[in-house]
């Protein structure tokens, strides 16, 4: 059993104890680090404009990013979960790859597509939607690395709900949207959830691939680069304190609601 | 409502249903038999239009349903393992389908608590399914198929998650649900009690075909191959030769054991006889039964309030049915002598 793991005195498991509590330490300690060098001027930092613009353009960002992504992302997870089709296998297989391509890389290749030079870009630019240094370019770069958080997670919420309890919904009178509405999204909720939380998560983070399309409106890892390159290390910490400590709270709230007991959704 | 199924075929997987046809009565429990594999829930699904067929045709009451969406059926359906909606209570599952037809909510309130008191649920409107027995479980999933007054429900393998009690009792409660609702059952199952005590009629299934439809005292009693046979109980089947045949009674030869049996048929077949139709007894017995045996008792198989007596007969081994109180009775044990004793009607030729 689970609690009396060290009571087996097994060499396997003891080793394991130790090299699991390095690995512990070696997340954790940075981050406490961080946090407990500079709690002083955490607040100073926070006073500053540029500080809460630069954080409050990283939610607001990363949330139209994960709203895109849900819009789009669930629908293809769904299609995804469900359904055989011709080059199903190499789709579900590259769907990851936004996140192994160095992020970098992922600006360039945003930046080929969408930017000035670009026919899409000036396609786009003639109505009015330019990426280069605007809200939109932060959206797409985050929407882009962070995306196969959001279809994966709602891919395996999907699969988990078992098929025929649709076909059961729709033996009910309940058309394939209804029966998708009322049974499986709410079953799969909390996949979605996590998978929403996982792309916001990951969008706030995003530095690469924001900064080829768009330096400017700062977001706050851009920011605290900039801080770090001009003003240096001790005056970057209590900004990366406070991204720390709001990443972290978001985390529980979101957490916290993703544990709830479902109730029906009509 | 009455049910055609007309050359149905559909591959799906590494599976094929073949050519099926089917004529279910309206009002009539029907029962697919077939063990494992055999294409039983694939067809029910095809019924309740889950899948398209590659060709073929479903007909209820006459119309072609086969492009039909399952929604626009007005089939009750039941699946395996119940599926009921685990973030909804027992009383918002039933009520589940009266919501898609967005019926009023007072109107709702009526039918859910009539349904949940005539299937004995009232008690457990508010539980999720996660707290209910295996048992209530498939209660609810009646009810919640019963509540849009579906003319046809379908059955899938609806007991075979229930312990042996509870099956008892279930199969019972479907039985009274069939006489008082009169609604047409197909009920699709591996288990051959349940179809011998449930069906009106009923169709065995092996391989994604059809192999044999008549009502349970045809299929149990005259299986039409050695696989029905085995598949529906009969446990002893032999090779046999008829030796002679005189006014309907022929005398076969199996392998040095002779028995008697009714048929007018000739040379080489198969006989089965169910082993639940063998008597035991520790004497010769003075009876109309034309087939006495003796043999030795080799081997028996407890298996609970009926014994399985294996009994070797020459070379021959006969497998006999007897409830265990006969078996402490008379004293039966490895290597004791008894007799066999069957009637020439028991015994069945293939």
């Amino acid at each position: 059993m689970g609690e009396a793991w060290i009571a087996e005195k097994s060499p396997f498991i003891i080793a394991s104890g130790i090299l699991g509590l390095l690995m512990l330490i070696f997340l954790y300690l940075p981050i406490i680090n961080t946090v407990i060098a500079s709690p002083d001027r955490m607040i100073s930092a926070l006073m500053r404009p540029e500080t809460r613009d630069a954080i409050f353009m990283s939610f607001y960002a990363a949330l139209l990013a994960t709203l895109i992504t849900f819009a789009f992302g669930i629908p293809l997870a769904y299609i995804l979960a469900r359904f055989s089709f011709p080059g199903k296998s190499i789709i579900d297989a590259s769907i990851d790859l936004p996140i192994l391509i160095p992020h970098d890389a992922a600006g360039i290749a945003l930046l080929l597509l969408f930017g000035p030079k670009a026919p899409l870009g000036r396609l786009l630019s003639g109505m009015g939607i330019s990426f280069i240094d605007t809200l939109f370019g932060v959206v797409l770069a985050m929407t882009f690395v962070s995306a196969p958080f959001m279809i994966r997670s709602a891919e395996d919420a999907f699969k988990a709900v078992n098929p025929q309890m649709e076909n059961v919904a729709r033996s009910l009178g309940a058309s394939r949207f209804r029966a998708f509405m009322h049974v499986t999204f709410p079953l799969a909720f909390r996949g979605i959830l996590t998978g929403c939380l996982l792309t916001w998560a990951r969008a706030i983070s995003e530095f690469g691939a924001v900064i080829i399309l768009a330096n400017i409106p700062k977001t706050a890892p851009v920011y605290l680069y900039e801080v770090f390159i001009n003003e240096g290390l001790t005056a970057a910490i209590p900004v990366t304190s406070l991204l720390i400590i709001m990443a972290v709270l978001i985390f529980m709230a979101v957490k916290a609601i993703a544990t709830r007991p479902l109730k029906p959704v009509y | 409502m009455e049910v055609k199924v007309e050359n149905l075929s559909k591959r799906w997987e590494n599976f094929s249903l073949c050519d099926v046809n089917l004529r279910i009565k309206d009002g009539e429990y029907f029962i697919i038999l077939g063990p494992t594999g055999a294409g039983k829930t694939l067809l029910l699904e095809l019924i309740a239009g889950f899948h398209k067929p590659d060709s073929g045709r479903i007909l209820i009451d006459g119309v072609d349903v086969t492009d039909l969406p399952p929604e626009r059926r007005g089939i009750g359906y039941v699946p395996q393992d119940y599926m009921l909606f685990p973030h909804m209570t027992v009383y918002e599952n039933v009520e589940f389908g009266l919501r898609m037809r967005a019926m009023p909510k007072n109107e709702r309130e009526r039918i859910v608590t009539e349904i949940l008191e005539f299937m004995g649920l009232t008690h457990l409107r508010d539980r999720l399914p996660m707290t209910l027995s295996g048992g209530e479980m498939q209660k609810t999933a009646i009810a919640r198929a019963l509540v849009l007054r579906p003319k046809l429900l379908l059955l899938d393998e609806p007991l075979s998650a229930l312990d042996a009690n509870t099956q008892r009792l279930m199969r019972d409660e479907l039985k009274r649900l069939h006489e008082e609702l009169k609604v047409t059952v197909i009920h699709v199952t591996h288990n051959q009690v349940e179809a011998y005590v449930l069906a009106d009629r009923l169709a065995v299934m092996r391989n994604g075909r059809i192999i044999q439809v008549g009502n349970p005292e045809e299929v149990f009693r005259r299986p039409k191959d050695t696989f029905i046979a085995r598949f529906v109980g009969f446990e002893n089947l032999f090779n046999a030769r008829i030796i002679e045949s005189r006014n309907g009674i022929a005398e076969f030869d199996l392998g040095g054991v002779r028995i008697e049996a009714v048929t007018d048929r000739t040379g080489e077949c198969i006989v089965g006889i169910r082993p639940d139709d063998i008597i035991v007894s520790r004497q010769p017995l003075r009876s109309s039964m034309r087939n006495t045996l003796k043999g030795r008792i080799s081997d028996f198989i407890d298996m609970g309030s009926l014994i399985s007596l294996i009994v070797n007969v020459k070379s021959v081994t006969f497998v006999a049915l007897i409830t265990k109180r006969s078996f402490l009775e008379m004293g039966l044990k490895r290597g004791l002598d008894v007799y066999l004793s069957f009637k020439a009607s028991a015994v069945h030729i293939i």
